[in-house]
């Protein structure tokens, strides 16, 4: 699974691919050209005395205007109104960011170091693909299992801390039919930046037919239902293929070869092995790595075990 | 300012100027043991540098890293060990005591006419808790590092296997320390000021250094305590923030931006201080609107308690509770603004001289008024939910605090630098250092502002590769800041051995510092007490 680029709609923001961006957008612009306007008056003022009242010989007199109560009155009251004018515009959109109507499809995704799953009502799971219809409001109710992450859609304009021990939602409706990037928002450790996952946003039509076939896997064969697997379902985040170190040991040339593991065994890793690793990942670690990985039981199907063994197999 | 000037004071008195406070005692242990306010702040100053230095160190690592995505020179988890250090440095040991306890110490009792601070071996105590609380905080460098970002977010903080032990003990004993230099200041300004100086005669810098020590006593105690509270739950497992044990994370970050948030006001409002030094002496000027600077100071302090909030828009935290901590955090901008306004119209109808402090002030109002401006994108509630956490709240925060903070803190230090060492600098080199700062500042920081709002997470150890060229951009700005440092460190360093003997009042200044005590002064400050007449800000003047 490739991640694509945030789609970059202007000079500062990315395209708007849900509702409620262009919303966001119009406070975003509101403030920016405020911004401007003070940045101008104030600077351009301080250039023009900095020009007019250089010094031109030492012992000039200067004014002693020490104050000005029409000055502060205005320069008091006027911003203070506009600024509560940006406050309004913001809790607007804020509001129309928090409240999901009532017909939303509703999600569950659970977010832990370093991966997003995301359950269907149907019972479906998928990990780092959110599959969702075109046109169509999606609610998230959100929970981690371990640390806080936070949940961030830049095309959409959402961000949502994922936290642990509670639920938190928030809710969109992308109005192309592309993939978007997730990412973390919230520092959570070594694999914070590479915790990238992705909305698929479907016709309607094919997001059924995606839902039916249990998230997209379709009938590939195993070593290419693998291949796509082992990005998809993060393996790729921690686990390289060339031999290079990473959070985990590389998989390169991984069966058939002998493994020390913490408390002074050693393990030959064959097909029993493998699986044990990804459904009780604690069991037998290697030794000099931590025991971070996450248990896969319930998001691998057997079928899916068996294509990432067929595909890594393809490697040797 | 007042009518105490002897004849030995005068201008170009031929060294040796006889015994003054750097010369009085000699030997190492004179300095460790001295009671001295200025010879405290001198050793405040060599110390915050040094943490400056480090800091710095770590910055310009971390932007040779982020050079291009993925490994760069360094793996993530030192990547992440180095931006943890490098905040974690730069806010307790560099930004925090940097004015107060270097510029603030020396200044405070000269500037009120006053022998000392209120109570010397306290303070000579606060400069040993510094040095204990950077002891305990740096030695997780070499004990496993650090990589909770330095705002220790639990549950992360809670389950790491890095010293965050030692970390958190070393800023809670650093807490300890500015609460005595707060208590110290407060005291003395109630207590010590010479006849005649009533308040609304004392220099504006004191208003915000007062300011600043009610936001260190009071809220500086809730970081002590969120930092035991932190410890306890890491060694016994007692259930407070993290929800294995029963916790909750969101208390956490109430309880830490309760502090946190006040304490960025602690950086700012010293920094706001020297400014109204710095624009009225070089612009030889009567401040426009002392009572709004100074009472804007006051308001800054009081309502900066009340913005923690904004923190934590995205947090999870209630809709209610997001809304008030906005409607407050654009109240807060008020008076900011204020302060703002009345430092250009001081500029107006002066004789302006293009010193290095004037050049610094003058960098510092344009840095710092878009460090406030983009404050304004993150208060509103809908564009904070677009660009929190991302490169955009990194680049507001470097212009209010490095931008702000760090600008006034260099044109503090070039302000009085002759009368701490009674030297002077070559002018031109500090305005071609001036001038790298200022844009390699910009080169590093704006261009954070643009991958901010095109989505860039901040913390990212590697990077989506459209954000490639706007890294790099920044990358090569820091290394112009660099720089512009290294030129600050050389003919700093330099004039102490060969600069020319600075004359008492370099800048014609109408404080007490310039107008009646020696450059450098002597150990109690001035041969004869000073009797206030007349405000500080009384230059040569006409009508209009």
């Amino acid at each position: 699974m490739s991640f694509t680029p945030i789609d970059i709609g202007s000079f500062w923001l990315p395209r708007q691919t849900s509702t409620l961006a262009p919303e966001v957008d119009a406070g975003f612009y509101l403030v920016y050209w405020v911004s401007v306007g003070f940045f101008v008056l104030v600077i351009g003022s301080m250039s023009y005395f900095a020009v007019r009242y250089r010094r031109r010989q030492e012992g000039e007199k200067t004014s002693t205007v020490d104050h000005s109560t029409v000055l502060e009155v205005v320069w008091t009251t006027i911003p203070a109104l506009m600024l509560i004018g940006l406050f309004a515009v913001g809790l607007k959109g804020y509001a129309s960011a928090q409240v999901a109507p009532a017909e939303a499809l509703e999600v569950q995704v659970t977010g832990e170091k370093w991966l997003w799953t995301f359950t269907y009502p149907n019972g479906t799971t998928t990990v780092n693909e959110l599959g969702v219809p075109r046109d169509r409001p999606v609610r998230l109710v959100m929970s981690s299992k371990d640390i806080v992450h936070s949940f961030f859609v830049p095309e959409f304009r959402i961000k949502q801390d994922v936290v642990p021990g509670q639920y938190t939602t928030t809710w969109f409706e992308a109005t192309e039919s592309k993939e978007v990037v997730i990412l973390c928002a919230e520092y959570c450790g070594t694999g914070h930046s590479d915790m990238l996952a992705k909305v698929i946003v479907m016709d309607d039509p094919v997001y059924r037919d995606w839902l039916d076939k249990g998230g997209g896997a379709g009938d590939l064969p195993p070593a290419e239902l693998g291949k796509k697997l082992f990005t998809s379902r993060s393996c790729a985040t921690c686990h390289s293929l060339d031999g290079s170190r990473l959070q985990g040991p590389s998989l390169k040339g991984l069966f058939g070869r002998s493994e020390d593991i913490e408390g002074g065994a050693s393990v030959k890793v064959d097909e029993n092995y493998f699986r044990e690793s990804v459904l009780n990942p604690g069991a037998k670690v290697v030794r000099g790595y931590q025991a971070s990985m996450p248990t896969f039981q319930g998001l691998l199907k057997d079928k899916e075990i068996d294509a990432l063994i067929a595909y890594l197999k393809t490697l040797d | 300012m007042s009518v105490s000037v002897t004849a030995d004071d005068l201008e170009g008195a031929p060294e040796p100027r006889g015994t003054n406070y750097i010369n009085a005692e000699r030997g190492i242990v004179s300095w460790l043991t001295t009671v001295d306010h200025k010879r405290i702040g001198l050793m405040y100053l060599v110390s915050v540098l040094v943490a400056f230095a480090l800091g710095g160190f770590f910055a310009l690592a971390l932007r040779l890293e982020l050079l291009s995505p993925k490994h760069t020179i360094m793996s993530a988890d030192s990547y992440n060990q180095s931006f943890t250090l490098h905040g974690a440095v730069m806010t307790f040991l560099f930004i925090i005591p940097s004015i107060p306890g270097a510029i603030g110490n020396f200044l405070v009792p000269i500037l009120i006419g006053a022998k000392d601070v209120a109570f010397p071996r306290l303070n000579l105590l606060s400069i040993y808790l510094y040095w204990i609380g950077a002891i305990f905080t740096l030695s997780s460098i070499v004990t496993g590092g650090l990589d909770t970002g330095w705002t220790f977010y639990v549950p992360y903080a809670s389950t790491t296997n890095t010293s965050v032990l030692s970390v958190t003990f070393g800023v809670f004993i650093l807490g300890f320390s500015s609460v005595l230099t707060g208590l110290n200041f407060i005291v003395t300004m109630h207590k010590l000021r010479a006849p005649g100086m009533t308040w609304y005669r004392m220099p504006l810098i004191l208003w915000s250094l007062y300011a600043t020590s009610i936001v260190q006593i009071l809220a500086t105690p809730v970081l002590a305590i969120t930092l035991l509270l932190l410890m306890a739950e890491r060694v016994f497992h007692i259930g407070i923030f993290d929800p294995v044990y029963g916790g909750d994370p969101v208390l956490y970050q109430h309880f830490f931006w309760f502090y946190s948030h006040p304490a960025v006001y602690i950086m700012i409002l010293p920094g706001m201080g020297i400014i109204s030094e710095l624009i009225a002496v070089h612009a030889q000027r009567k401040i426009f609107g002392y009572k709004a600077i100074a009472f804007s100071s006051v308001a800054i302090a009081l309502v900066g308690f009340l913005v923690w909030g904004h923190h934590m828009f995205v947090s999870g935290q209630s809709e209610l509770a997001a809304t008030i901590f906005s409607f407050l955090t654009f109240v807060v901008a008020v008076p900011s603004g204020i302060k703002v306004f009345n430092w250009v119209s001081t500029l107006y109808g002066g004789s302006i001289k293009f010193t290095a402090p004037m050049l610094f002030a003058m960098c510092f109002l344009f840095l710092f008024t878009i460090g406030g401006l983009t404050g304004l994108f993150l208060g509103m509630l809908s564009v904070d939910m677009h660009l929190h956490d991302t490169y955009f709240v990194v680049a507001h925060f470097h212009y209010v605090m490095m931008g702000g903070t760090v600008t006034a803190f260099l044109g503090g230090l070039h302000h009085w630098w002759p009368k701490m060492t009674g030297r002077m600098y070559s002018e031109k080199l500090a305005a071609v250092a001036a001038a790298l700062y200022f844009i390699g500042f910009n080169v590093t920081f704006f261009s954070q502002f643009i991958m901010g709002t095109r989505g860039m997470p901040r913390r990212y150890y590697n990077y989506h590769d459209q954000f490639q060229p706007l890294h790099a951009f920044s990358t090569f700005g820091s290394w112009l800041l660099g720089a512009g440092f290294l030129l600050m460190l050389y003919y700093l360093l330099r004039s102490l051995k060969s600069g020319a003997i600075a004359a008492q009042n370099p800048w014609g200044g109408r404080s007490l510092e310039w107008t009646d005590s020696a450059s450098p002064p002597v150990t109690e400050n001035f041969k004869h007490r000073p009797v206030v007449t007349e405000g500080p800000y009384e230059f040569t003047g006409r009508a209009s």
